[in-house]
């Protein structure tokens, strides 16, 4: 230690607002991904479309499930759910059931929503429920260190693949499509502009309404797999990127570091499980259905 | 306590099943949600609200298993709705991590499990009562759960109603354990005018939604915060990891201390959860316990006893968890034995003979399900305990 006293120098606090003040939870901040990691972009993408689409956010909920992207939700400063691994869209399922008036996001991770989740995902698109699912794509299982995942592109080195994955990985778009999404679309973490316009769309879009986000996972697909810092990986995926508008889903299929199409795939129109059943009991029921328009809860407190 | 909703109420005089019944107390309770996946014996429950949920503004899916199917109902609880789900033990079993999220979010919410033989898928259109352990161990982690046990149509409907208001008052799931034989037996069932049946309303958060912190405790006797819906305009948090008042994760152990605690004190230190009803206590020498469609068997063994002189009471437990320990406690030194009747290979048993230590004897008359008892074989063991 030097003997010199040192006076130091003020440094000048900054107190301009950060702009995303009213939409996170800066309390929580700093977040808990690692630098270079997509997800960042994801969240600010998500709020730019959030305040893009009509919704009243007081009305709007976020639901994760569980993974580095299940922590998407304690960030977003909106009434969000942060659940269990694979139960993010049945959970989301359940709180537009309960009260219909919500718009109801579900933001989660390629194997919270197409491994452990995979059977709600089909299900929900094909009852086409009211909801907008952002699935972040890193191509593995993050969270718990990288563990091969359903859209791991061959022959990719996991921590549960070491020699290279060889499982055929999902298309998630084909997927979605397959199973009556009305709206799908893939976009990297680099396309912001365009990421915000579809995740925009995705949320006026009544019905499943389906975006994939392709995001670099830094520290262990990127590393393991040798493909330099988050950002060159970020950068090689902008710039592999092709896009094709309006691209027939079965060819959108991902390749380990090969050229892909990105885009916006599907936007059709399709009557949503709500639409349906409520035509479904009024055809019926008529004059004596009483449909659920709301919470119930207070109905019953008077 | 506020009146039961008129819209969910049939009142009336009606001859209905144990399933029935019980889908007629949770709505006359308010339930106006319910996700479900079909299993035997339990499905007439969401049959049930399935036909009469359109007529009262409540929504009824079936989803594609009980994994979502829980999931789904812990959610529409904080959509603001009153839920029910409805299974058998196999999806029990599925329902399980979900569950323990509904614990750990402080989700007031019902579970029935109409019992059938087990382990497996077992014996699907037979009784059985080997789920009580599960039903209070099955989901991981440190927790208390409440629970009922209905003996016939009419306890199926009056006990669907009580176990939503203990729901509700310590804001946790409350499971309906049925059993096969009371699901499907058929009976009559009195439902009174709404305005006699009473229901606890939701504990809710009345300041500015914008101060509203999800777990910030108001010294509320019953030890839980008050609650907001999403949509409020609380803008709130909530989460399965142990968590602050804020309901932000908080990772260290002083945390988890505080909240698992406080998760498990709220019913493990009141005694007032106790739903009991006693026969010939006073004096006897032997008592038999009881719950479900056991006690109505057990009563059979009981009156052979009694008619050959055995001075034999009879505790039939209505709520079974948490278990009566301070009851027990009370009569351990001054019977002989404890005889406890259930359809299963000793499970409530158990609790007794953890009570006793041995100050007096611990008896199971059980079997591993498919049928009920045979009272003579009930008599037989009360008479070689009161030796
Ligand atoms: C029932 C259950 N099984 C396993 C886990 C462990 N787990 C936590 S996150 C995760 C994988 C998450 O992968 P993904 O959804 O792709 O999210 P990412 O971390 O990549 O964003 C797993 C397997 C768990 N929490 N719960
Ligand atoms: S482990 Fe990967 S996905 Fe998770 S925060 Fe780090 S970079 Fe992002
Ligand atoms: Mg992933």
């Amino acid at each position: 230690m030097s003997d010199t006293a040192v006076t130091p120098v003020p440094v000048k606090e900054d107190t301009t607002p950060h702009p995303m003040e009213d939409w996170l939870r800066m309390d929580r901040i700093p977040h808990i991904w690692c630098p270079t990691c997509g997800l960042g972009i994801v969240v600010t993408a998500l709020v730019e479309a959030i305040k893009k689409s009509a919704f009243d956010p007081d009305l709007m909920a976020v639901v994760s499930g569980i993974g580095c992207t299940g922590r998407v939700a304690g960030y977003i400063k909106l009434d969000s759910f942060h659940t269990t691994h694979g139960r993010a869209i049945p959970f989301a399922t359940g709180l537009k059931l309960s009260n219909p008036k919500l718009k109801v996001v579900v933001v989660s991770g390629d194997g919270d929503l197409t491994g452990i989740g995979g059977n709600h995902f089909i299900h929900a698109a094909r009852r086409n429920i009211d909801l907008t699912v952002i699935c972040v794509n890193n191509f593995i299982y993050a969270m718990t260190g990288g563990q091969v995942a359903p859209t791991t592109p061959n022959p990719a080195v996991t921590s549960t693949t070491p020699y290279g994955a060889f499982e055929p990985p999902f298309n998630l778009a084909n997927l979605a499509e397959a199973c009556g999404a009305t709206y799908v679309s893939r976009w990297t973490a680099l396309h912001v502009r365009r990421l915000v316009e579809s995740m925009t769309r995705a949320l006026m879009k009544p019905g499943f309404s389906f975006v994939e986000v392709i995001a670099p996972c830094s520290t262990l697909y990127a590393r393991r797999n040798r493909l330099g810092s988050g950002l060159d990986l970020m950068k090689f995926y902008h710039d592999n990127a092709i896009i094709k508008n309006g691209c027939p889903t079965p060819e959108v299929g991902i390749d380990f570091q090969k050229p892909f199409v990105v885009g916006d795939f599907v936007d059709k129109e399709r009557p949503t499980w709500h639409d349906r059943m409520r035509a479904q009991m009024t055809a019926t029921l008529g004059e004596k259905f009483i449909p659920k328009v709301g919470p119930s809860i207070c109905t019953n407190c008077e | 306590m506020v009146k039961a909703d008129p819209l969910g109420v049939l009142t009336g005089s009606h001859y209905l099943d144990g399933d029935e019944a019980c889908a007629e107390g949770a709505l006359a309770a308010g339930v106006r949600f319910l996700a479900g996946y079909p299993i035997t014996p339990s499905t007439e429950v969401a049959e049930r609200c399935a036909a009469r949920f359109p007529f009262m503004g409540g929504t009824f899916i079936q989803m594609e298993d009980e994994l979502a199917s829980m999931a789904a109902v812990v959610a529409g609880v904080w959509g603001g709705s009153k839920c029910l789900s409805v299974t058998s033990g196999p999806g029990f079993s599925l329902m399980m991590e979900n569950i323990g999220l509904g614990i750990m979010m402080e989700t007031p919410l019902v579970v029935v499990n109409v019992q059938r033989g087990g382990p497996s898928t077992g014996l699907p259109t037979m009784p059985g009562q080997a789920d009580m352990m599960q039903a209070r161990w099955g989901s991981h982690g440190d927790y208390e759960v409440i629970a009922v046990a209905p003996n016939s149509p009419q306890e199926a409907f009056d006990l669907t109603v009580e176990a939503f208001n203990l729901s509700e008052r310590f804001r946790t799931p409350v499971f309906v354990m049925l059993d096969e034989c009371v699901g499907h037996m058929t009976e009559k069932v009195v439902i009174p005018p709404a305005d006699e049946i009473e229901v606890e309303p939701r504990y809710m958060y009345t300041g500015d939604p914008k101060e509203y912190l999800p777990y910030k405790l108001d010294g509320n006797e019953y030890n839980v915060p008050p609650m907001l819906h999403a949509g409020q305009g609380a803008r709130f948090h909530t989460t399965g990891l142990t968590h602050d008042e804020r309901g932000y994760p908080d990772m260290t152990p002083a945390c988890q201390d505080v909240l698992v605690n406080r998760l498990v004190d709220k019913i493990r230190k009141r005694d007032d959860i106790v739903h009991l009803e006693e026969d010939g206590i006073e004096g006897a020498d032997v008592i038999v316990l009881s719950y479900g469609i056991s006690t109505r068997v057990a009563y059979g063994g009981i009156r052979i006893a009694r008619e050959r002189g055995v001075k034999v009471g009879h505790i039939a437990m209505k709520i079974v968890w948490p278990f009566p320990e301070k009851r027990i406690l009370e009569l351990v030194d001054s019977v002989k034995g404890i005889l406890t009747v259930e359809m299963n290979l000793g499970q409530m048993a158990l609790e007794t003979e953890r009570l006793a230590q041995g100050r007096c004897k611990t008896v199971l008359a059980g079997h591993a399900g498919g049928t009920v008892h045979d009272p003579k074989v009930i008599a037989k063991a009360i008479e070689e305990l009161a030796k």
